[in-house]
């Protein structure tokens, strides 16, 4: 399945969840947000956010900044 | 007794908020905030590295969540949409976080803020209960309603972003000071610590920095150096300094019993 995810198409093998795309992407643990076509998708939703073939997602971390 | 800052119901005793970027690393970073003695921190949302080493250290992981309130800024957005949407994630980010830093910035070279930007995200942004601290211009009228919208602090910038040109406007910011009844802090243009001290003279209730630590040569000591100007300036602003004598000189000492008799 194709996501675009920041930006960036991306290739991956079926998906089911945000869930599954966290992990798919390393990011397990790490402090992160994700908005899944425009809407946030809240941590506790993760594993019930349904991934569909050209979903956009932006997931975004905290950095330094003024 | 306690001087302290009290921004949407919740009292700080640092006036002195600090950004985090632009630092050597991580360590400097928590060093330099940590010499600042400030409570309110300002963090950036950007999209995560993809494909990047698991293992990256993250800034959050240097910033004790008990010791620092974190600012989420829009750093980089030009419009209100983007702005709303960055708050939107930060807040998920950072577990129902409702304490925001809002800049919709208006021109890549100066970095000035699109006031008409800002005050269409903060209305957007006070209705779904962000207690929202925005930058904007040094326009007294603007910042009135970015008051009258709800916003629990005003900043505006002393000069440009990241400039360290420091207090180019003082009258601007004293009418801004004079007319807000919510907290009124510099943000953006100080360079060094007589720039703080003059913005706390004024009036200010609290000054945000970043450039002007990251950007010394020793950001630690500078940041200790900015701790001690916020805190000399306040103190000088309610001490109440002298009023001004313009060519008229009144001596210290005692006119009379002076053993020579020669008058000018």
């Amino acid at each position: 399945m194709q996501l675009r995810i920041n930006g960036e198409v991306k290739e991956f093998a079926a998906l089911a969840t945000v869930a599954e795309l966290v992990q798919a992407l390393e990011l397990v643990g790490k402090r992160v947000a994700v908005e899944l076509n425009g809407e946030i998708v809240p941590r506790s939703q993760h594993g019930l956010a349904a991934l569909a073939d050209g979903d956009e997602l932006e997931i975004v971390v905290a950095v330094g900044g003024g | 007794m306690q001087d302290q800052l009290v921004i949407a119901g919740k009292a700080y005793n640092s006036r002195l908020l600090v950004g985090t970027g632009k630092y050597r690393d991580f360590e400097q970073t928590a060093q330099a905030l940590d010499a600042s003695g400030c409570d309110i921190v300002t963090v950036a949302i950007r999209r995560v590295n993809l494909g990047q080493n698991a293992g990256e250290p993250n800034l959050l992981d240097f910033l004790p969540q008990n010791r620092y309130t974190l600012l989420p800024n829009t750093a980089g957005c030009y419009s209100a949409e983007d702005a709303i949407r960055t708050l939107r994630l930060a807040r998920e980010l950072l577990d129902d976080h409702r304490l925001v830093k809002l800049e919709v910035l208006g021109d890549s070279g100066n970095l000035f803020p699109n006031v008409k930007e800002t005050l269409k995200a903060a209305e957007v942004l006070v209705a779904e209960g962000f207690d929202v601290m925005v930058y904007t211009s040094d326009d007294p009228i603007i910042a009135r309603e970015l008051e009258q919208i709800g916003c629990c602090a005003i900043m505006p910038l002393a000069s440009l972003i990241g400039s360290g040109m420091g207090i180019l406007n003082p009258w601007n910011l004293k009418l801004i000071i004079e007319q807000s009844s919510v907290p009124v802090l510099v943000d953006a243009g100080v360079g060094t610590a007589s720039d703080a001290a003059i913005a706390m003279e004024l009036g200010c209730d609290g000054v945000l920095m970043n450039t002007a630590i990251a950007a010394a040569g020793n950001p630690v000591l500078m940041a200790h150096a900015m701790k001690l100007a916020v805190e000399a300036g306040r103190a000088a602003y309610c001490a109440e300094r002298m009023p001004k004598r313009f060519y008229s000189a009144v001596p210290s000492s005692p006119s009379e019993g002076v053993i020579s008799s020669r008058k000018p």
